[in-house]
């Protein structure tokens, strides 16, 4: 079934708001969530046949509703049919209503259900899966191909992570405020995996993968739309579209990655990295800096530059000193070293690669011998570099990764 | 019927002699011959699912220990002479056709273009019992 992009879009952006509202009117989340996604997919169905309704929100609500209040009379009749054989049902299983009130809270409807999709206690699959169903309105056999896990494993998936909210007792509703700055991270998080799981994987063997990439863009959109004074959220949407600028030079004809070095620069996108830089631009100057907003600047930084030997790689170096000293993660040092080595040769670079050999993160990571073989590459000593990335071919789990190593093995050999 | 194929790629070969002393072009060659296959059987709706596996120097064989708990261990495979590196798994109307996608992938581009003749074990995936 192919529906029309712009009935698409409309169900997909009613989604969270029809979600908080069944969600406040009965309170059971999981089973709402079900009510929706029954709703969307009736819409589906039958919009594109009977054309849309004149309020296509309160289509949506009002069908959702109908599947809530089946729900509920199967429920209840089936707890009567037990409780007949098993004495007085417990008070805690009986049916309370929700209260029903019908605020118009689009915005805060989406923020309320991104925290409770990224809640603490759920995997980062299982909160990426259920934040794509319930915020992006996405079906489950979309989200199961994008991920290529069978429908029914994803079923499965989304519905323990609604298990686990449920007996995590957390109310449908805006966190504290002390607790909204961890848990906006999190969420932050959750949309920044979606992202490159849809990034990374768009040169796999993979032959169909509905676009992760792009949801977490729209997602990241709305969120900066709601919350345009936090600085995280401008920092990772710059970050995601400044990345996404240079997805179509990032493979070749055969699917395999082309580095940034050797991408045809004039297939960015132009209008992303403008969008992207100004964003950030704007962002940096006022003060509370965090890591997404300092690796959108280096995504800036290589965006901005025509080739990579006039990019300006001092300040790449630096922005990556900052955002060593905000988090201790040996992959920034890692990227770092390959900075330095762009700015004072590569034994700089190889020097620092030393000191993280006795990293116990590191041990045996891929990226460790590739960028240790890409800077002796650059050294000149080609027997070693052949060495590493042949170490770091039989290391890597990514299949478009190993290629390319293997074509620097064998571009070095020759 | 769905049938399970299994290619097995010999250790010396993957270490020494393999893919990674290849010239680009042939390695190039490679690669898009197994992403065609791919897609060739995703476009006739003949697969089920595929994948290639990691290294097998990171392989390890687990068994239950004392109460439970898995216990890790390197071997046996460390002498094996070759391992399984990736897999197919197809639904097809005949085993004749099963035969010839395995044959397909078998005559892989190698080094100078030469076909690999890989051995791809065949198995059939037990199904689910005839409806009543």
């Amino acid at each position: 079934m192919t529906l029309d992009p712009a009935v698409e879009r409309l169900l997909r952006d009613a989604t969270p708001h029809v979600v908080g509202a069944i969600v406040r009117r009965y309170g059971d989340f999981a089973a709402s969530e079900d009510a929706v996604q029954e709703a969307l997919i009736a819409a589906a169905a039958q919009w594109p046949r009977d054309g849309v309704p004149d309020n296509p929100r309160g289509w949506l609500i009002q069908v959702a509703s109908r599947r809530m209040t089946d729900h509920v009379r199967s429920e209840t009749s089936r707890r009567r049919r037990e409780a007949l054989a098993a004495g007085p049902i417990p008070l805690g299983l009986q049916i309370t209503d929700g209260v029903d009130v019908e605020i118009d809270s689009v915005g805060d409807d989406t923020l309320i259900l991104l925290f409770m999709c990224s809640h603490p206690a759920l995997t980062r699959p299982s909160a990426i899966a259920l934040t794509l169903r319930a915020v992006g309105g996405l079906t489950t056999a979309e989200i199961a191909r994008a991920f290529l896990v069978p429908e029914s494993t994803m079923a499965q998936r989304i519905s323990r992570a609604k298990a686990t909210i449920k007996s995590s007792g957390v109310p449908f509703g805006m966190p504290s405020a002390p607790e909204r700055s961890a848990r906006l991270d999190a969420v932050l998080h959750v949309l920044y995996l979606m992202f490159n799981e849809g990034y990374a994987s768009s040169s796999g063997t993979a032959v169909h993968r509905t676009d992760l990439s792009n949801e977490a863009i729209r997602l990241t959109r709305a969120v900066y739309r709601l919350l345009p004074d936090e600085p995280e959220v401008a920092g990772l949407l710059a970050l995601m579209l400044l990345t996404d600028a240079r997805r179509a030079a990032r493979t070749g004809p055969d699917g395999e990655l082309i580095p940034l070095d050797e991408q045809d620069r004039s297939r960015w996108d132009r209008q992303a990295i403008e969008e992207g830089t100004s964003i950030v631009s704007a962002t940096l100057p006022r003060g509370s800096v965090g890591s997404y907003q300092l690796q959108a600047a280096i995504a800036a930084i290589h965006d901005e530059a025509p080739s990579t030997d006039t990019t300006d790689w001092p300040q790449i170096a630096a922005v990556y000193e900052l955002l060593a000293r905000l988090s201790d993660n040996p992959m920034i040092e890692l990227n770092r070293a390959v900075a330095i080595a762009m700015v004072h040769g590569p034994s700089a670079g190889l020097a620092l690669l030393d000191a993280l050999d006795s990293d116990e993160r590191l041990a045996g990571h891929y990226r460790l011998s590739a960028v240790r073989a890409h800077l002796l590459e650059r050294d000149g000593q080609h027997g070693a570099a052949i060495e590493c990335y042949r170490a770091a071919a039989s290391r890597t789990t990514s299949v478009a990764e190993r290629n390319y190593l293997l074509m620097k093995v064998a571009r070095l050999s020759t | 019927m769905k049938y399970m194929l299994m290619m097995h790629t010999p250790r010396a070969g993957f270490e020494n002699a393999g893919i990674a002393t290849w010239p680009m072009e042939d390695i190039k060659a490679h690669i898009g011959f197994m992403k065609r296959l791919a897609t060739d059987l995703h476009a006739a709706g003949e697969l089920v699912g595929a994948e290639g596996l990691a290294s097998p120097e990171h392989a390890r064989v687990v068994r239950a220990g004392k109460g439970g708990a898995p216990e890790v261990t390197d071997g046996p495979f460390a002498e094996a002479k070759e391992f399984l590196a990736g897999y197919w798994i197809v639904d097809v109307p005949t085993t004749a056709r099963a035969y010839e996608i395995a044959a397909r992938a078998s005559a892989a581009p190698g080094k100078d273009g030469v076909p690999l003749n890989m051995p791809i074990e065949i198995r059939e995936v037990m199904s689910p019992p005839p409806a009543d």
